[in-house]
């Protein structure tokens, strides 16, 4: 499977996505902010960082970006795309998730090992995982509380829309401890958390974040 | 040149940790009476004139661009010479 990885004016781990994307099996295709083709990939990753310095509000600037335009397009019809954390902050201001993420509750940087619930095992992203499994990965960010209206909350814990949640603490004020989510149809996952900074043994917390990058093989290998 | 201002807003429901932070500071520098603040941005956009189009389009900016609607809410208005007279004499 190709798989594209966004670089936008600001991408931070652009690299480790990609490198995860290859530890999982597949081929990483670079995309770049500016391209209007997608290069045929068969799911795309959009990796944290500060894109565009995060001016105006973390990812609202990226949303307009061309290549999103593709994203957005190819998302609704059905393209697996999985954003972390400055990618989270995108698919939010994109509107293909629900929600927006705001500043962390207690004002500070947070950057900690973070044990979470994969709460949904039914994404493109997660099928690697048992439902209700428990992994740590890292989680860095200074605008990750997750926010959304009580209706939108009460309707993702519904449609069992929450792919993952913090465990232990909670790290940003994030609501209902909310980790992850993803949109109706199940082929868009936003994540704060860094999977792509937990797949080898030599660096990181382990490998609990690798499964993010095998469950698209998995799952289309069951198909 | 006419400006228009475009106020942007945290939601009354939305946690404002910015606001909060400001708000805990103000005693720390002996000012007291303050019981909420509220951190927003505020928007001047240099227009050739002020039409109704003009502004309509100014409220679609604000919501696409300027604001998240899911977090945010905003007000449009056309800078009044007296505002931007007051705001001369204070720079």
């Amino acid at each position: 499977m190709k798989v594209g990885v966004v670089t936008f004016p600001g991408t931070l781990d652009d690299v480790d996505a990609a490198r995860a994307v290859r530890l999982g099996g597949h081929e990483a295709v670079s995309l770049w902010h500016g391209d209007h083709d997608l290069k045929g990939v068969d799911a795309v990753v959009l990796p944290g960082g500060f894109s565009y310095g995060d001016y105006l509000r973390c990812g609202a600037i990226s949303r307009f970006a061309p290549v999103m335009t593709e994203v957005v397009a190819a998302a609704h019809g059905g393209l697996p795309v999985l954003g972390i954390c400055n990618g989270f902050q995108i698919l939010c201001e994109s509107h293909l998730l629900p929600g927006a993420l705001i500043r962390n509750d207690h004002m500070k940087f947070v950057c900690r090992d973070q044990r979470l619930r994969i709460e949904n095992n039914r994404t493109p992203w997660t099928a690697a995982y048992a439902e209700g499994a428990e992994i740590t990965i890292a989680l860095k960010n200074g605008e990750g509380g997750y926010v959304a209206d009580e209706a939108t909350l009460d309707m993702l814990e519904a449609e069992g829309r929450v792919v993952a949640r913090y465990l232990d603490l909670n790290p940003n004020g994030s609501l209902r401890d909310i980790a992850g989510v993803t949109n109706e149809r199940g082929n868009v996952v936003g994540l704060m958390p860094h999977p792509e900074h937990a797949v080898e043994e030599l660096t990181g917390s382990g490998t609990d974040g690798l499964g993010f990058f095998t469950s698209f093989l998995e799952q289309a290998a069951s198909a | 040149m006419p400006v228009v201002v475009v106020d942007v807003m945290p939601k009354p429901e939305i946690l404002d940790p910015q606001g909060k932070a400001v708000q805990g500071a103000l005693p720390r520098l002996g000012f007291s009476g303050v019981s909420d603040v509220r951190q927003g941005k505020r928007f001047e956009l240099t227009v050739d004139e002020v039409t109704d189009e003009v502004l309509a389009q100014v409220a679609q900016m604000a919501e696409t661009l300027l604001s998240n609607p899911v977090i945010e809410n905003f007000t449009v208005r056309v800078e009044t010479e007296v505002e931007a007279a007051v705001a001369g004499a204070g720079a």
